[in-house]
């Protein structure tokens, strides 16, 4: 729950302004962005998601490198992959 | 990537070892605090304490929200779980949390409705889908998810969701610092600092504990060189005779944090004037209560709850290991009585609570192996 998940914007969705849909580790989701600051969110950024909720941008360096620490720390990362599989935020 | 190169590099993790050991001053021992559950798990994961010099010891901080939540609190929720035509909704990592006599696993055996969801937004989302049941979110967890569950709570007021409620449990870090500052029995030369929650509260909330209290306090990352890092400029703060907030991990963390959730955060809840922490006791305003405004989706309001208060069991070391006076394995439990699948206490519920993470990695670090020979 504490995972902070990086997520790269693929497409903003028309009728809610507050949702976008991205890419997270392969699975795409929705994703609440009602939380960030500032200018928009465009396809092709990158932000870091907690529980269905974007609360930073990050660049895509941080996000890769952030994943692949995700990736090596096991078991606490699968469970989040899972959850945020059965997720269906809309 | 240029991130990359500059925090995964095992040359580089060598070069900070070496320029830690250098600021050490001899004869004077360190002892830092971590107080994120996060990093917790990067420190035994990655056997972080073999590469710093002996005289450095990390303390594991209070940092972990499940393991903070005292059992009449789990009681308190699975009484609303038990409610006729309800259905409880909560994150996975809750679902193991012993309460005084059940956890959430043995209460949906019995036959209670409840479900993990990722997001409160799955909750509401299963609210909307069963109008003729009352939908409850159990809200855990410090600042980084207290605003996602506030967005939550507006949303379900706009959409007059009257059949969602949220019963809320969040926390805050800073009064569990200062408690932990004000604890007689601690000695701490300075903290490292929560990342994420950071995300959300920013730098600036930290400066009393450097101002009023001392103490160094580095904002750090997640990854193994950004411990180091963290410690690193910790010590050089100490050696130089500095004292303030610093900001390792800026290429995540805002100094002024995240304005946009902090207002959703004051317009859906307030503090609450006290709430019991595991192991560390009551503390006041240190945790989050629903606005009145909202009042039609907290579930204390609607429902009402027990509010019994529970002993801890005698067994358990939780309070010790959360204020880091005893490490995992020095709780006569640990790994016997006490294991993630059978846990005791909260700390070894969730992969980020100090018990599990030593449990799950079993690392026998410089540490451990000091305290077995000397016992
Ligand atoms: S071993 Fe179990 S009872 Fe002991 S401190 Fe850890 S979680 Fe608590």
């Amino acid at each position: 729950m504490c995972l902070g998940i990086p997520g790269e914007v693929v497409e903003l969705v028309a009728d809610q302004p507050d949702l976008a849909r991205v890419s997270v580790g392969g699975v795409r989701r929705a994703v609440n962005i009602a939380l960030l600051e500032g200018e928009e969110v465009a396809p092709g950024d990158w932000i870091l998601i907690h529980v269905g909720f974007a609360l930073s941008r990050i660049d895509e360096a941080e996000a890769r490198a952030a994943m692949e620490f995700l990736e090596g720390i096991g078991q606490a990362y699968e469970d989040e992959m899972d959850a945020l599989r059965e997720s269906g935020i809309g | 990537m240029r991130y990359v190169d500059e925090y995964r590099d095992a040359d580089k993790a060598r070069a900070l070892a070496a320029r830690i050991a250098g600021l050490c001053a001899p004869g004077r021992s360190y002892a830092f605090m971590e107080v994120c559950g996060g990093h917790t798990h990067t420190i035994y994961k990655h056997g972080i304490e073999d590469h710093l010099p002996e005289n450095v010891t990390l303390v594991h901080g209070p940092g972990c929200p499940v393991c903070v939540i005292p059992m009449g609190r789990v009681d308190d929720a699975l009484h609303l779980a038990r409610q006729p035509d309800t259905i409880m909704t909560s994150f996975g990592d809750m679902m193991r949390v012993p309460g005084g006599r059940q956890s959430f696993l043995d209460a949906k055996a019995e036959g209670a409705d409840i479900r993990m969801v990722y997001s409160p937004l799955d909750a509401l989302r299963i609210a909307r889908q069963n109008r003729d049941k009352r939908v409850v979110f159990m809200a855990i967890g410090f600042e980084t998810t207290a605003p996602s569950t506030a967005v939550t709570v507006q949303r379900a007021a706009a959409e007059k969701l009257d059949n969602f409620s949220v019963f809320c449990n969040h926390v805050t870090i800073i009064p569990a610092v200062k408690a932990i500052l004000d604890s007689p029995d601690l000695r701490l030369d300075g903290f490292l600092g929560p990342g994420h929650v950071s995300t959300v509260i920013g730098c600036r909330p930290y400066r009393f504990i450097a101002a009023e209290y001392g103490k160094p306090l580095v904002v750090a990352g997640f990854e193994p060189l950004d411990i180091l890092q963290s410690i690193h400029l910790l010590l050089r703060q100490l050696a130089e005779g500095r004292c303030t907030v610093e900001n390792q991990y800026a290429r995540v963390v805002p100094w002024d944090g995240n304005p946009k959730a902090l207002r959703a955060l004051a317009d859906v809840m307030e503090l609450r004037p006290s709430f019991e922490w595991r192991g560390l006791g009551t503390i006041p305003y240190s945790a989050l209560r629903i606005r009145e405004a909202y009042a039609a989706h907290d579930a204390e309001r609607v429902f009402g709850v027990p509010g019994v208060r529970v002993a801890d069991p005698t067994s358990c070391q939780c309070g010790e290991v959360l204020k880091g006076v005893l490490k995992p394995w020095q709780c006569k439990v640990f790994g016997t009585a006490c294991t993630p699948e059978t846990p005791i206490g909260t700390c070894m519920v969730s992969s980020e609570g100090a018990c599990a993470a030593y449990y799950n990695f079993g690392r026998f670090t410089r540490t451990a192996v000091r305290e077995a020979t000397r016992t």
